[in-house]
């Protein structure tokens, strides 16, 4: 880099000549930033340039027919702070963050667990827990959804046969937003499994060759020697699955829409919601910038902080 | 070598437009025309054939349909289009998406395009019904076109069992209450295995709550789309009654019903009578396993129902010619014969009456007696919820009706406050 900030006159002579010198190695290097070039067009126009312009756009109001966009500084986000039904979505996003990561986690683990060891059919039932996430989740959805509906749906039928009352799961605010984490549970923890398989297979059979010596049961070498070393996997899986839990909101549009009265509102949908049902893209773009901040925050408590003390082979 | 595949595909395309219209002239108007399919049945098959029956009577036109999802997505995708400054010439949309399109400056006036006194007549020519939606500001922005209403449907085999007369529905709200406790049953455990009736509450939940008030003499909004009138006391009274069938009488499952399954729901024989639109008429008919009855939704002051479904509209920042190309389509589509084959082909209410004095509609009233229901009830058909910001008051009113549905409100706290609301959305309408 080029010196910064006071210099000496007798030091300018110098920084003259490195300049020319700094100069000359940026033509030489040309080549390097070529090679970016792809990718950063990319990332600049799809991901860069939108996020700025989110940001930019969420302290004006909306264009509507002939009244042009005005500067209204923090208008849109005096709005949210006001507004129950992004209060209800952000909060029920976060139960939906709780509800689905540990369990999809720790279901991956026990399917990895299990489809690792040497048994009969294991190929097929490798394909079987990856099946959920091969299949696009507006399919899924609608099948989901005649499981849940009264009567003759999937459940129905069960809880019937075992002489439980009828219940309206999707129609009922109090259990609505647990059948999407069903869904999503069941869409996720396949996917996770895949990691923590190719994780177990890295982890050196001599460990466990050690620990049959040492005469440690199943479970301490799992606690003691499987889960310490698939640290790094879990991060990873875990960072994965916060982001999905903000981003995966289809099952939401083919099944309740958000309802009953908002009690399935993820913070995606409404803003799905207020920019093309409202055609409110000013407080869209201000509900985005709140989700890409928690976004951000993920990201940066991945990298600064969890990374530190996870252990890496 | 990619140069010359480059210009060689260039040619071919070229080549390949002149060679499949031969019979267009040299400098066609080209207009494109976005429609979505919201019910069952070959849709894209019947505009396709629309189209090309008008190409070949036009010469001069010539018309891209698109088909462009469901409602919702047609509507995103045209207004976007818009919004970058390549609008479609026409569209097909919700008549309740009116005043979204009017405020975001997208579309013009039809009678501003065809002012000439036998487009007047034209005009005058449709349900006044369907044209309340259609309307507003003393110009029409909209040419009703795949229109829709709700009514009743109920199954003849049930009510024979239950011991009710087969060929006559409810027509009161008293007698559906006694008619859905006598067709409500239960099995050995106590669950419900019939009920009595079923109006759904997802995706359309205004829209049901309007088949509950229009019949109870009270509307939701003003004509101009700048007032609700959610919290009057008819309207209470209204969402009270939904609530109470099945919190007080029992005789419809608690929470919120899915829009989508109520259909099936129907032809499962789960539900002995449904309420949903026209438009699955062709579906139910298609898919019954038992005789089964339409009916218009049972009266309480009187009868009545909200009429529903798609407009054509004409989108501005096009040019003249495109625009009078589009109009000359729109009358084209809606001419009696053309929209009473429409009407049987889909299931939705002919929006004329000379279409529906046509042989062929004439013909098919009598081999499917119950499409005429729908069109018997436009005589008391009001316009659905449409207002400025109409997706965001209709949020406000759906989800107050499903938090009363659901028992977490009452009915009065609820339109209460999905007037608050709407009052809040609609301010700066009145100032």
């Amino acid at each position: 880099m080029p010196v910064q900030g006071h210099i000496p006159a007798p030091a300018l002579h110098l920084v003259r000549v490195s300049k020319r010198l700094y100069m000359n190695r940026t033509q030489f290097s040309i080549t390097p930033w070529l090679l970016l070039m792809p990718a950063m067009v990319l990332l600049i126009a799809f991901t860069h340039y939108p996020a700025v312009a989110t940001i930019w756009h969420s302290f004006f109001s909306t264009p509507k027919g002939a009244t042009p966009s005005v500067f209204v500084g923090m208008e849109n986000y005096a709005l949210m702070a006001d507004d129950p039904v992004f209060w209800r979505a952000l909060f029920n996003n976060l139960w939906f963050a709780l509800g689905t990561i540990p369990v999809s986690i720790a279901l991956a683990i026990m399917m990895a667990l299990w489809v690792n060891d040497k048994l009969l059919g294991r190929g097929l039932l490798r394909l079987a827990y990856f099946t959920p996430t091969v299949l696009p989740m507006i399919a899924v959805a609608n099948i989901w959804l005649f499981f849940y509906t009264p009567q003759y749906g999937l459940l129905e039928q069960l809880t019937n046969a075992l002489g439980l009352p009828s219940h309206n799961w999707l129609g009922n605010p109090d259990t609505v937003l647990g059948c999407m984490m069903v869904v999503a549970i069941w869409k996720e923890a396949g996917f996770f499994m895949i990691f923590y398989l190719a994780a177990l297979q890295q982890i050196s059979p001599v460990l466990a060759e050690a620990a049959g010596l040492e005469g440690a049961s199943r479970w301490q070498y799992f606690w003691k020697v499987q889960f310490p070393l698939l640290m790094p996997t879990t991060l990873f899986v875990l960072i994965n699955a916060l982001i999905n839990s903000f981003r995966l909101v289809d099952h939401i549009v083919v099944m309740t829409k958000g309802g009953p009265d908002n009690a399935s509102s993820l913070l995606l949908y409404y803003i799905y919601e207020v920019g093309f049902s409202f055609w409110d893209s000013s407080y869209a773009a201000a509900l985005t910038v709140v989700l890409l901040m928690m976004l951000a925050v993920i990201a940066f408590v991945k990298f600064r902080i969890l990374d530190r003390r996870t252990h890496y082979q | 070598m990619r140069r010359v595949i480059l210009k060689s595909m260039a040619a071919l395309a070229v080549a390949g437009a002149f060679a499949a219209a031969p019979t267009f002239a040299a400098n066609p108007v080209e207009l494109t025309f976005y429609y979505p399919v919201a019910v069952g049945g070959p849709i894209t098959k019947t505009i396709d054939t629309m189209v090309a029956d008008f190409e070949k009577l036009n010469p001069d036109v010539r018309i891209k349909a698109v088909y462009a999802g469901t409602y919702q997505e047609s509507i995103v995708k045209a207004l976007t289009a818009f919004k970058s400054g390549t609008p479609p010439t026409l569209a097909v949309l919700l008549s309740t998406d009116l005043f979204t399109l009017i405020d975001e400056n997208a579309i013009v006036p039809i009678d501003g395009l065809a002012n000439k006194p036998e487009d007047k007549k034209w005009i005058e020519g449709f349900y006044k019904g369907f044209m309340e939606n259609s309307q507003t500001g003393g110009k029409t922005w909209g040419i009703p076109f795949q229109r829709s209403t709700i009514v009743m449907f109920w199954n003849k085999n049930l009510f024979k069992e239950a011991g009710l007369n087969p060929d006559k529905a409810p027509a009161t709200w008293a007698e559906t209450i006694t008619y859905a406790k006598k067709l409500t049953r239960s099995d050995a455990n106590g669950n419900v295995s019939q009920w009595g009736l079923k109006i759904p509450s997802t995706g359309f939940t205004y829209w049901m709550f309007q088949g509950l008030t229009t019949p109870n003499d009270t509307v939701l909004m003003n004509a101009a789309g700048t007032k609700t009138y959610f919290d009057k006391p008819a309207a209470v009274e209204s969402l009270q009654y939904w609530v109470d069938l099945s919190a007080k009488h029992k005789v419809m499952p608690s929470g919120v019903i899915e829009w989508g399954t109520t259909p099936k729901d129907f032809l499962e024989q789960k539900a002995a009578m449904v309420w949903t639109t026209t438009g699955n008429l062709t579906n139910i008919r298609a898919n019954a396993s038992f005789p089964f009855g339409v009916a218009m939704l049972p009266a309480n002051k009187h009868p009545g129902s909200p009429t529903g479904g798609g407009n054509f509209y004409v989108f501005n920042k096009t040019s003249p010619e495109q625009q009078q190309a589009a109009v000359k389509f729109i009358r084209f589509a809606t001419e009696p014969a053309r929209a009473a084959q429409w009407s049987i082909a889909t299931g939705y209410v002919a929006p004329r009456q000379d279409a529906w004095d046509t042989p062929e509609m004439k013909k098919y009233l009598q081999e499917v007696p119950a499409a005429a229901v729908a069109r018997e009830q436009m005589k008391y058909g009001v316009a659905e919820l449409s207002t400025h910001d109409n997706q965001r008051v209709t949020k406000a009113l759906n989800d107050n009706l499903q938090a009363a549905l659901s028992g977490t409100k009452t009915p009065e706290a609820a339109l209460k406050d999905a007037q608050r609301e709407s009052d809040r959305i609609l301010r700066s309408w009145n100032r």
